[in-house]
């Protein structure tokens, strides 16, 4: 790119269109003035106006899921960048690519207690892969660059580049690097993988496991993982963010497992002798009390990040690596182990698991004429849309239903946060998913609490005209503590009880969009209908669901994984 | 499956960073440290013979599986180039040691003939105060101390450990060479 004299602020929409970056989400503010005059010019960088800069990083996370692209979030200095934090911390868990720029007061004034000051730089440092305070205009081209580099690729991650308001105004000659140098980045493998081994296990296992997580996701390697998966021919096994990297229909998938898996599902796991996971972590919640886990499993682990190799778990054999170039490799080293020495005999293994599936299904109780049951509303929304949507979801009980019987079908259809938990989540997600995806059915299954975090911006979709759906699974309960306080303290419903307040259909109507509800099951189906027929902006479906319906089965925190209280 | 210990046994372990010189590095590494609940034992940091790398040497007491987790984790904070264990058979390590006792003129000689043993110096003297300066590895400096320590000490500071490894081998991975 040739040189050319512009100010910070140019230079930051320059790196923009560069990076061929489409959406933008934020909020102005004093300290981020130049970068959005600046943008005021742009033909191809579109900013969306959302009411929270919560808001702005979460639709941001939701453009990143949805597409695998890099999401974009704007904030100002002071409150603005830190309304930003819980976006860029749940996108930090979850692996969510994502370039967060904030203004901040001048050089000068740094350091001084200034108005709207905000030590961002300080406080992101343990929620992102790395984040910049920049102190010379010279150096904005390079560290964006790098900051789009690092968000993308390895383990994808959060990034925030903080400008003061003097390094925007500033003049240079801009010109925007085509490679980054990061002496300290992309760390070299220093073992040889060790696929033979793997392979060798593989050939040996009768009680094989796959175990699937959002690192299929980030890497894209689904046709990668579906030539393994029918090589093995082993039961594979998924946690939240591994839903749709194998078609949950496939018969060898018996879908989510952890705290609120199947039964069926959690007893394969624990009873492995080998368990193979493919960008997975062993999270605590799927893991359950993580010293009676699995006890007889061998483990092949591999992943991206060599950091979470033998963290949790000890890996039998690690794979560090791309799933993409690495997994193909072991695909053929384990056909070669196969053809030259046969295989132990997984039949028996199959009966077991097939009977497990049989009598240990996922159940809930049958919808009858006076509670409206979560689940089923779950299930008539896929059946009606024959799963072809992309869902968001908020966190609570809403959420787990929804991993547990919506049945996904591709990748990257089934968009939650997993690692934070953040309430609030779906209604932003949405907003991004949609925008990135815009021909898709975008549905959102919400929660009455996580609703009223962040509902503010149903402003922003209707701004934007999307026709994105959100049902809201209305308990009247900040209901997963309420299931906790029924099982675990003695029905003590401390602070979980909701009034019945906003009125969501009015809410709707103040917001200038559809509003609907359902209070009996007599009243479900039209309005779901209705919902899914309506275009022309957003639609909030309010849902009385029964209050008391809990998330079963569910492994008690630090029980072990086979440890299921099934409570219907 | 093999499963971590509850309660490792843990000892002593160097572990030596090159890093980029620039600001907030420190930061993010002593950050790392205490959010992953890896104890520093000490930790120093000075120029290299790079201007643009300085080198980190901290020293922590854990397991030798968390020393790895230690090592990886660090690893993936951008500003750090290069980061190992260095094994303790094989480096040269050097703590350094001040100390100030108040003790009478007459007691100087015998203090004089004590550093002399350890290798250590007077680097000041005032009437009824001496100042000691000793450097060595760990053992030897707490020898020194505990020796020291019938004289009465009045201060005492000690850095933090400094290492290389022997030989010609150095932490500046392949591409820095
Ligand atoms: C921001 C945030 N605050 C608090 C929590 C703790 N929490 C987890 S689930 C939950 C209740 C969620 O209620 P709702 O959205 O109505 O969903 P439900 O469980 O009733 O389906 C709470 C308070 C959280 N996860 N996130
Ligand atoms: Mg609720």
């Amino acid at each position: 790119m040739a040189k050319e004299k512009t100010t910070g602020a140019k230079a930051v929409v320059k790196a923009l269109e560069a990076e061929g970056v489409e959406w933008v989400f934020g909020v102005p503010g004093g300290a981020i003035l130049p970068i959005y005059d600046a943008l005021f010019d742009s033909r191809t960088v579109k900013h969306v106006l959302v009411r929270h800069e919560q808001t702005g990083a979460h639709a941001a996370e939701g453009f990143a899921h949805a597409t695998g692209k890099v999401g974009v979030c704007f904030g100002t200095s002071g409150p603005g960048a830190t309304n930003l934090v819980t976006g860029i911390a749940d996108a930090y868990m979850d692996s969510v690519p994502m370039v967060a720029i904030t203004g901040n007061v001048s050089s000068s004034l740094i350091g001084s207690d200034a108005f709207q000051e905000a030590d961002i730089t300080g406080i992101t440092m343990p929620i992102t892969k790395h984040n910049w305070l920049v102190t010379d205009v010279k150096d904005l081209p390079r560290i964006l660059k790098e900051a789009f580099y690092i968000a993308r690729t390895g383990r994808p991650g959060p990034v925030l580049v903080d400008i003061p308001k003097d390094i925007q105004n500033a003049e240079f000659e801009f010109e925007y690097p085509d490679s980054v140098n990061i002496p300290g980045y992309h760390p070299p493998v220093r073992e040889e993988p060790r696929l033979k081994d793997a392979a060798a296990l593989i050939r040996a296992s009768s009680r094989p496991v796959i175990y699937l997580g959002g690192g299929v996701r980030t890497s894209g390697a689904y046709d990668e993982v579906a030539q393994f998966v029918e090589l093995v021919g082993a039961p594979v096994v998924t946690t939240v963010h591994g839903k749709g990297a194998l078609p949950e229909s496939h018969p060898q998938c018996l879908g989510m497992f952890g705290m609120h898996g199947a039964k069926f599902t959690n007893y394969t796991v624990q009873d492995a002798d080998l368990i193979i996971a493919l960008g997975a972590r062993f999270d605590d919640r799927v893991t359950g009390k993580l010293s009676t886990f699995a006890p007889e499993a061998k483990i092949v682990h591999l992943d991206v990040d060599p950091a979470e190799i033998s963290k949790l778990v000890t890996a039998t054999v690690p794979l560090v690596g791309d799933l993409k170039l690495l997994l193909p490799q072991l695909t053929e080293q384990t056909r070669k182990a196969f053809a030259a020495s046969g295989r132990a005999d997984i039949a028996p293994w199959w009966i077991k698991v097939s009977a497990w599936r049989e009598k240990h299904p996922l159940h809930h109780a049958p919808q009858g004429d006076q509670f409206i049951e979560p689940q089923h509303v779950i299930e008539r929304i896929w059946e009606k849309t024959q799963g072809k949507a992309l869902v968001t979801t908020g966190v609570g009980k809403h959420q787990m239903f929804a991993a547990q019987y919506w049945k996904t079908i591709w990748p990257r259809q089934f968009i939650t946060s997993g690692g934070l938990g953040t309430m609030g989540f779906c209604l932003p997600a949405a907003i991004g998913v949609q925008l990135g995806k815009p021909d898709a059915l975008v549905i959102g299954i919400d929660g009455d609490g996580s609703f009223q975090m962040t509902l503010q911006d149903l402003a922003t979709a209707v701004d934007l005209k999307l026709n994105i759906k959100i049902f809201i699974l209305n308990n009247l309960f900040l209901g997963m503590v309420h299931q906790w306080q029924d099982l675990f303290y003695e029905k003590r419903l401390s602070e979980t009880p909701l009034s019945d307040l906003p009125d969501l259909v009015k809410l709707a109507e103040a917001y200038s969009c559809l509003g609907l509800r359902a209070r009996k099951p007599s009243e479900l189906e039209d309005v779901l209908d209705r919902a899914l027929a309506h275009k022309g902006g957003p639609v909030i479906v309010d849902i009385r669901t029964r209050p008391d319906a809990h998330v079963y089965p569910m492994v008690p925190a630090g029980a072990p994984l086979n440890d299921m209280i099934d409570g219907e | 499956m093999e499963h971590d210990d509850k309660l490792p046994t843990s000892s002593s372990h160097t572990v030596s960073l090159l890093v980029e010189n620039k600001p907030g590095v420190l930061h993010r590494i002593a950050g790392l440290f205490s959010r992953r609940g890896y104890n520093i034992a000490s930790l120093t940091v000075g120029p290299t013979e790079r201007p643009e790398y300085s080198r980190m040497t901290i020293v922590v007491r854990l397991s030798s599986k968390t020393v790895e987790q230690v090592v990886r984790q660090v690893q993936k904070l951008v500003p750090v180039v290069e980061v190992r264990e260095l094994s303790p058979v094989d480096l040269v390590e050097r703590e350094l040691l001040l100390v100030k006792i108040r003790t009478p003129e007459k007691n100087h000689a015998e203090l004089r003939a004590l550093a002399e043993t350890y290798e250590a110096k007077i680097v000041d003297v005032s009437p009824d105060a001496l100042v000691i300066e000793a450097s060595g590895n760990a053992g030897k400096l707490d020898a020194l101390e505990d020796r020291l320590a019938q004289y009465g000490i009045q201060e005492l500071c000690r850095s933090g450990r400094i290492a290389l490894e022997r030989g010609f081998k150095t932490l500046a991975p392949p591409n820095l060479k």
